[in-house]
C-alpha cells in the first residue's frame, strides 16, 4: 500500500501567550479520509500547517508510517511524501495548466523539453479521473477547475498523503461530491491517505472513516464515523447543541409597493472588457430578502459591484424605491442605500484609518457630524464610533486604532454597525459571513433579519447555500451572468440549485422579477 | 515620377526604423523582462543616458568601440542592481525609486561626461548588405549595424527561454504570483533583483548604440525619451519579446517619418513630425488601458495591475 498513515501525538503549538493549540493526540489510518471538524479558531488550520510545515509544531511529535519525523519546513512534508491543498488557490494565473505543474515539480533541467513534458502530462492524465486541458490558462479556469487542477498538482507530486483544506467551499454539490468521491476513491484503493478539514457534517458523514473534532486548541474526540452521529458532532463542536434563533416577528404586507431595488436587464463588463452580468433583471420589496446563489466567478463580483457604484454598466437599468439610480452619494444618501460588501477591509473601509473615521465614512459630510457643510466635529465623530463600538460589540473597543489592524470578525461588526443604521431602505449584502466564527455569523444573521423586519429590501448574494436557506424569502440562482432559476426556501432542493449554479439545468421559465 | 518618390520614401521609412528602432529594441527587451519578474522600471532613462556616456567614454579611452558596449551594458547592469536592491527593501515601492533612478542616472551621466563632449571616439561599423545595388539610397538604407541583427536574435531567444528554460518558466512564475513561487521554494526577491539587472543591462547597451552609432556623439541632449517610452511600449507588446521587437521597429518608423519625408523632398512638417514617436505613444496607452479593465497578458505581480 502506498498510503501513509500519520499520525500527531501530544501536539502543541503557542502564539505568545495564547495557547492556539494544546495536546492534541490523533491518528490516520493509512488509506482513509479522516475529517477535521472544528469551528473557525478552533486550532484545526495551525494543526495542520504544523503537519505540512508551514508553522512547526513547539510540543508533541508526529509520526509517519510508523516512524517519528521532524518536520520544520514545507520541504521536509514533501520530501515525506505529504502535500496539502489550501483554500486559496496556489497556481499562477499567468500561465498554463502544464507549465503550473511541471513548475511545481521543483527540480527542473535547464531546457524543458516540451514534447516529452507534453506526453509524460498527457500520460498522466490518463491514469487520472477527471482531466483538464493542459494548455489552457489558468485563469481561464473555473473555480472548480482550479480546485481540481489543485488535488492533481498534489497527486503529479506523487503525494501519499493530502491534507485539504475546505476543499469544497468554492464547488457546487455536484463537484464537491465528484471531487470528494474521488478522493475516497482513491484511499480506497490504497494510493493515498486524506486529511480533510471541513465544516459540513453531510460531507464528513458521506465521504469520510474517521473524524476528529477540535474546539479551542483542545481535541474533544476522534472516532469512525459510523459509531457517531450529525448530534454529538455538533455537540463536541460548539460545546453543548446549537439553539435555535428564535423566530423574529416580521411585519410585512405584500400588497402592492414600490420595489426597493429594481435591475432590469443590467449588462456589466468584467476586469478583461467582456460582459460578466449578461441581462439581469430582478427586484427586491422592502420587507424581503432574496438571496442570489452561485459559484464563485458567475458574475456575482461585477454585479454587486455595479449596485454599489464601483463599476459601470454597460447597459440597463437599476431603480432605487421607484427612482433611476446611478449610485452616486448624494442618491445613498437621499435613498438610503446601504451595503455590507465581500472582503470589507478592502470594498468597505480604509485599513490606515481609525475605526472611528471609518465608522463616519456614510455620513461625515453632514450635520451633526459636519457643521456649516465644511467643518468636521471631530468629538462628534468619536463620541458615535464609542456608542456603535459598544452596540455591535466591536473589539477592541478603541475607537482610534486603525481599522486594519482589527480581526475580519471585528472589522465585519464594525462595517455592520456603520451600514445597518435604524432606517436603511435598500441594503446589498454579499458574502457577509466568508471565515467568520460562529457567534459573529450570528449576530449578522440576526441583523440582517432585523433589517429585514423594519422594512429593508435586502439582496443577499452569496456562495454558502446553507445562509441562503436559513436567510431568503426568494432564491434566484446566478450561472454565467444570467439568473436562470428562481424559487422559495421551502420549496429548494439543494441538488436542484446545484444543478442550476452549475448551469447543467437551464432556464426552467422565464425569470422576471 | 511618384512611383519612385514612393519607393525611396518606404526605403527611407524603413532604413529609419531600423536605425531609430534598434535602441528601443534593447530597452524595451529589457524592460520587459524586468516587467515579467513583478518589477517596473522607471528608471530605464537615467540607465540609457548612463550607458551612452560610459560607453563612448570607454570606447574613447579603449580606442575599442566593443569595449565601450560591454562597459556600457555593465552601467546599466550596476543601476539596475542598485534599482532591485532598494525595491527589495520592505515597503519601497518601485515606481518611487524608478524616478529617483531617472534623475540619478542622467544627473551622474552628464556631471561625469562633462570632459566627453568634444572628443570623437570610435563608432561601432555598419554591416553593407546593399553592395549589390549600384543605388546610393538602397546601399544607404541597407548598412544596418550589427546590434540590430543581435538584438532581434535576442528577442527570438527570449521569446523562447521564457518558455523553455527553467529560469524562464520561474521568472514568469514569480512575476505572475510570488506566493505561490515562495511555496515551491523559490525566493521572488533574488529573481526580481537578477531581472533588473539584466534588464538594466539591455537598456546600457542601447544607449551605447545611441552613443556610438546613431546619432554617434556623446551631448547632453542624446535621448529624446527612449526610455520612458519604452514603458508604454513593452504594455503595448502585452510583455511578449517577439511583439517588443514589432513595437519597437513601429516606434522607430514613427520616428523616421520626418527624416523619410525629407529624402523625398518634403521639408515642411519637420519638426511636426519628429513628434510622432510621442504621439504614437499616447495614442497606444489611451487606446490599451481603459477604466474596469486590467491589462490582458500583464504579470500579476506588477504594481501597475494590482
Amino acid at each position: 500500500m502506498r498510503a501513509l498513515s500519520l499520525e500527531t501525538i501530544g501536539a502543541g503549538k503557542s502564539f505568545g501567550s495564547f495557547r492556539a493549540l494544546g495536546d492534541v493526540s490523533m491518528k490516520v489510518r493509512a488509506g482513509t479520509v479522516h475529517a477535521l471538524l472544528g469551528e473557525n479558531g478552533a486550532g484545526k488550520s495551525t494543526l495542520v500547517k504544523g503537519i505540512v510545515g508551514y508553522g512547526p509544531l513547539d510540543e508533541g511529535s508526529i509520526l509517519i508510517g510508523g516512524r517519528e519525523q521532524t518536520i520544520v519546513s514545507p520541504r521536509d512534508a514533501h520530501g515525506l511524501g505529504i502535500g496539502m491543498v489550501y483554500q486559496h488557490f496556489t497556481v499562477a494565473p499567468g500561465l498554463s495548466v502544464a507549465e503550473n505543474l511541471v513548475l511545481s515539480r521543483g527540480e527542473l533541467p535547464w531546457r524543458i523539453d516540451w514534447k516529452q513534458e507534453r506526453a509524460r502530462l498527457a500520460e498522466f492524465m490518463q491514469r487520472m479521473p477527471f482531466n483538464i486541458d493542459v494548455e489552457r490558462a489558468v485563469s481561464s479556469l473555473a473555480a472548480g477547475e482550479k480546485q481540481k487542477l489543485e488535488i492533481l498538482k498534489q497527486l503529479y507530486l506523487d503525494r501519499r498523503f493530502i491534507i485539504l483544506d475546505e476543499p469544497t467551499s468554492v464547488l457546487t454539490p455536484q463537484e464537491a461530491e465528484e471531487v470528494l468521491g474521488l478522493m475516497r476513491d482513491l484511499t480506497r484503493a490504497g494510493d493515498l491517505s486524506v486529511l480533510m478539514i471541513t465544516h459540513k457534517f453531510s460531507e464528513v458523514t458521506r465521504f469520510a472513516d474517521d473524524v476528529t473534532v477540535l474546539r479551542r486548541g483542545q481535541l474533544v474526540g476522534s472516532k469512525a464515523v459510523a459509531d457517531t452521529d450529525e448530534t454529538e458532532l455538533s455537540t463536541w463542536m460548539m460545546g453543548e447543541s446549537r439553539t435555535q434563533a428564535a423566530v423574529l416577528e416580521r411585519t410585512r404586507n405584500d400588497a402592492e409597493r414600490v420595489p426597493g431595488l429594481e435591475v432590469s436587464n443590467l449588462q456589466v463588463a468584467n476586469d478583461r472588457g467582456t460582459l460578466a452580468v449578461k441581462g439581469v433583471s430582478l427586484s427586491v420589496l422592502p420587507g424581503e430578502i432574496v438571496g442570489i446563489a452561485g459559484i464563485s466567478g458567475n458574475g456575482q463580483r461585477e454585479l454587486t459591484e455595479a449596485l454599489l457604484g464601483q463599476r459601470r454598466r454597460s447597459a440597463g437599468e437599476i431603480r432605487v424605491n421607484g427612482r433611476p439610480y446611478q449610485a452616486t452619494r448624494t442618491e445613498m444618501q437621499r435613498e438610503r442605500v446601504y451595503s455590507l460588501p465581500e472582503e470589507p477591509l478592502r470594498n468597505a473601509c480604509i485599513a490606515g484609518m481609525s475605526v472611528a473615521e471609518n465608522l463616519a465614512l456614510r455620513d461625515y459630510d453632514q450635520a451633526p457630524l459636519c457643521r456649516s457643510g465644511w467643518l468636521i466635529n471631530r468629538r462628534a465623530i468619536r463620541l458615535r464610533a464609542r456608542d456603535l463600538i459598544e452596540r455591535f460589540n466591536v473589539r477592541p473597543n478603541d475607537p482610534d486604532r486603525p481599522i486594519g489592524t482589527l480581526s475580519g470578525g471585528n472589522v465585519q461588526r464594525a462595517v455592520l454597525a456603520r451600514e445597518l443604521t435604524e432606517d436603511v431602505a435598500v441594503l446589498i449584502v454579499s458574502n457577509p459571513v466568508f471565515g467568520l466564527d460562529f457567534a459573529s455569523v450570528e449576530l449578522i444573521h440576526r441583523r440582517l433579519l432585523e433589517a429585514r423586519n423594519r422594512g429593508a429590501a435586502v439582496l443577499l448574494l452569496s456562495e454558502d447555500l446553507d445562509e441562503l436557506l436559513e436567510l431568503s424569502d426568494r432564491i434566484l440562482v446566478i450561472h454565467d451572468g444570467e439568473i436562470n432559476h428562481q424559487t422559495v426556501p421551502a420549496e429548494a432542493e439543494r441538488q436542484v440549485l446545484g444543478r442550476y449554479m452549475a448551469g447543467t439545468e437551464q432556464n426552467d421559465q422565464q425569470v422576471a422579477s | 515620377m511618384a512611383d519612385l518618390d514612393l519607393a525611396t520614401f518606404f526605403l527611407a521609412l524603413l532604413a529609419g526604423a531600423i536605425r531609430v528602432g534598434t535602441p528601443f529594441i534593447f530597452v524595451s527587451l529589457g524592460e520587459c523582462l524586468t516587467e515579467k519578474s513583478g518589477r517596473i522600471n522607471l528608471g530605464l532613462e537615467g540607465i540609457l543616458v548612463s550607458g551612452a556616456m560610459a560607453g563612448y567614454a570607454v570606447a574613447y579611452l579603449t580606442g575599442s568601440a566593443w569595449i565601450g558596449v560591454l562597459a556600457a551594458g555593465g552601467a546599466g547592469l550596476m543601476l539596475g542592481l542598485l534599482h532591485g536592491a532598494i525595491c527589495s527593501l520592505p515597503r519601497v515601492n518601485d515606481i518611487a525609486v524608478g524616478i529617483a533612478l531617472m534623475v540619478l542616472g542622467t544627473g551622474l551621466a552628464f556631471f561625469l561626461g562633462k570632459s566627453f563632449i568634444q572628443p570623437q571616439a570610435p563608432s561601432l561599423v555598419a554591416i553593407h548588405l546593399g553592395g549589390w545595388s549600384d543605388d546610393e539610397r538602397v546601399r544607404s538604407a541597407l548598412s544596418i549595424n550589427v546590434l540590430f541583427f543581435i538584438g532581434v536574435a535576442l528577442a527570438f531567444v527570449l521569446s523562447w527561454g521564457l518558455r523553455s528554460t527553467r529560469w524562464g518558466l520561474m521568472l514568469r512564475l514569480v512575476g505572475d504570483h510570488a506566493e505561490s513561487a515562495r511555496a515551491l521554494g523559490y525566493r521572488p526577491v533574488l529573481v526580481r533583483i537578477a531581472a533588473t539587472a539584466a534588464g538594466g543591462f539591455l537598456a546600457g547597451i542601447g544607449g551605447a548604440y545611441l552613443s556610438l552609432y546613431y546619432p554617434g556623439s556623446w551631448n547632453e541632449g542624446l535621448s529624446s525619451g527612449q526610455g520612458i517610452m519604452a514603458v508604454a511600449l513593452v504594455i503595448f507588446a502585452r510583455w511578449q519579446p517577439l511583439r517588443c521587437l514589432w513595437a519597437a521597429l513601429l516606434f522607430g518608423a514613427a520616428g523616421a517619418i520626418g527624416p523619410a519625408l525629407q529624402s523625398v523632398g518634403i521639408s515642411s512638417g519637420y519638426y511636426l513630425f519628429s513628434a510622432a514617436p510621442y504621439a504614437l505613444t499616447l495614442a497606444v496607452m489611451f487606446i490599451t488601458c481603459r477604466p474596469n479593465q486590467t491589462l490582458s497578458g500583464a504579470p500579476g505581480e506588477l504594481s501597475l495591475t494590482r
